[in-house]
């Protein structure tokens, strides 16, 4: 019998030619599908800033959740009087924070995180500090500032 | 004719329609044939059959769910709540359904220890082992979407850190984060998408899974720890039909008894509806079969070396993950009759650490 001239024999040629072909078909099949299950990006209007509160609302040591944009931010009034405000999804697995009158500082009740009132991961596991936010008192608003 | 053939042709007369049709015969043989090993162990050959009962009352109780339930953030909690305070015996059917959760899940952990200890995995079963753990696996997955489905702050907590989780795979954990909540966070997006899951995507699997696990059973028959295969060499082994047949449903009529009793005594709360801009509420934890991984995670310090540990902690139970489901692979020592007494060791080690953890995380108040 004649040798094959060529490197690649008609067997192979078949095998590697229904293979790719076999191949493309479950790709095109699946990457629509794989392309469809990832949600479409929805965009958000950056709001750059809010009004967290009424100048009086809050009394010294304590806080409160707030909206910012579609993420919570908490409103800390030190026990001085001061407005501190930070987001308010702890760094370590997302729960959302609460101020602690008897702490004196915020606290994550998923896995017990504690935040000084600089934002300041102090214990507990997460890796962060909460991200902070300028506040500014306009009139009888507390507004709540993005740092640029 | 003996007498004794004219009562095998009349059978064979009755069942003549479904003879021509079905390997009739061949499944009667089958039933015939098939026996249960004794030995000092054979108590654990029941749990099996029990998952597979919270598994049948899962199915029967979620399809009536589903007739009231609406599956979006602004209707689902309202939706359960109609179902527990309007719809006659709807109480009944949704604390049916989540006891019976937990005790499927508690009934699947036992039967998979109890595998692992008499080494049921060894040649020829790898398979069986295989589909088993993923069963397992499958299993916490409808305990995990199911959480979510009543929409309230419980859940909505344990789904955000859930998912969160899963974000800390390497390369592909944001993407699966975005798959798994139907976005960047956890809304109604999520709910909608945790229902597909839990009513078709997961029933579809676990019934492909289920159909070979049960094949690989029956085909392969029950295997006998290498420690009792000389005691029960010496018993007489137990004719499945009609006599253990018999044991397994006076256990599943317990089950059903205790479960029963568990949803009229205990009804299942439905807690306050999600509020994504509430903090999350002290004392949250999760379903006590996530507890352990919960609490060695808090232990885990922050940073270790360059990494979070965090990280660290869920690759390393990804990995005990991986080992487990690959036991019958690296585990070779029993099927050439020597002890693999580390295995077992690690086998106890990883039920008591379990055990352990998850106590410390009822005992501890979560409020320090």
């Amino acid at each position: 019998m004649e040798k094959e001239k060529s490197g690649l024999d008609r067997r192979s040629f078949l095998d590697y030619f229904l293979g790719g072909g076999v191949v493309a078909l479950i790709g095109s099949v699946f990457f629509p599908v794989l392309k469809y299950i990832m949600p479409p990006a929805i965009p958000q209007a950056v709001q750059n800033d809010v009004v967290a509160a009424k100048a009086n609302e809050l009394q010294p040591n304590a806080g409160k959740i707030f909206r910012f944009g579609n993420k919570p931010g908490i409103l800390v009034r030190t026990p001085e009087g001061d407005y501190r405000a930070f987001s308010a999804v702890c760094t370590h697995l997302q729960c959302t924070v609460q101020y602690r009158d008897d702490f004196k500082h915020i606290w994550c009740a998923c896995h017990n995180a504690h935040f000084d009132l600089n934002g300041r991961n102090i214990a507990g596991p997460p890796p962060r500090p909460l991200e902070e936010y300028r506040v500014e008192i306009r009139g009888e608003e507390v507004v709540v500032i993005r740092k640029a | 004719m003996s007498q004794e053939d004219n009562i095998t042709n009349s059978h064979a007369e009755k069942a003549g329609f479904w003879r021509e049709r079905f390997p009739l015969d061949a499944v009667a043989y089958f039933f015939k044939k098939k026996n249960v090993p004794m030995h000092r162990h054979s108590i654990w050959y029941y749990l099996g059959g029990m998952t597979l009962f919270f598994f049948i009352i899962q199915v029967g109780t979620g399809i009536l769910l589903l007739l009231y339930y609406r599956p979006t953030a602004e209707a689902a909690f309202e939706s359960v709540q109609f179902i527990m305070t309007k719809v006659q015996f709807g109480w009944l059917i949704r604390s049916i359904h989540s006891w019976s959760a937990n005790l499927m899940v508690a009934a699947a952990m036992i039967h998979m220890f109890s595998v692992f200890l008499m080494k049921a995995y060894r040649k020829p079963r790898e398979i069986t082992w295989v589909s088993g753990v993923l069963l397992f696996f499958l299993t916490l997955g409808f305990g995990f979407s199911g959480y979510l489905l009543p929409w309230n702050t419980l859940a909505y907590f344990a789904t955000k850190v859930g998912t969160e989780i899963v974000s800390v795979i390497p390369f592909i954990g944001h993407d699966l984060l975005v798959f798994l909540r139907g976005g960047e966070e956890v809304t109604g997006a999520t709910l909608t998408r945790f229902f597909g899951i839990h009513v078709a995507v997961l029933p579809m699997l676990v019934t492909a899974l289920l159909v070979l696990h049960l094949l690989l059973v029956q085909v392969q028959g029950m295997s006998v720890p290498p420690s009792q295969i000389e005691i029960s060499a010496r018993n007489k082994p137990m004719p499945f039909f009609p006599y253990f047949l018999l044991r397994d449903l006076l256990g599943w009529l317990v089950a059903l008894g205790v479960l029963i009793a568990l949803a009229a005594l205990f009804p299942w709360e439905l807690g306050e509806k999600a509020d994504p801009f509430a903090p999350a509420p002290p004392g949250i934890k999760p379903e006590w079969y996530f507890l352990f991984m919960f609490q060695t995670l808090k232990y885990i310090p922050a940073k270790i070396l360059f990494m979070d540990g965090e990280v660290l902690g869920i690759l390393a139970f990804g990995l005990v993950g991986l080992f487990w489901l690959l036991i019958p692979f690296i585990d070779r020592r029993p099927e050439e009759r020597r002890s693999s007494r580390w295995f077992t060791a690690f086998g106890w080690a990883a039920i008591a650490f379990i055990i352990v953890m998850s106590l410390i995380a009822y005992v501890i108040p979560q409020t320090f």
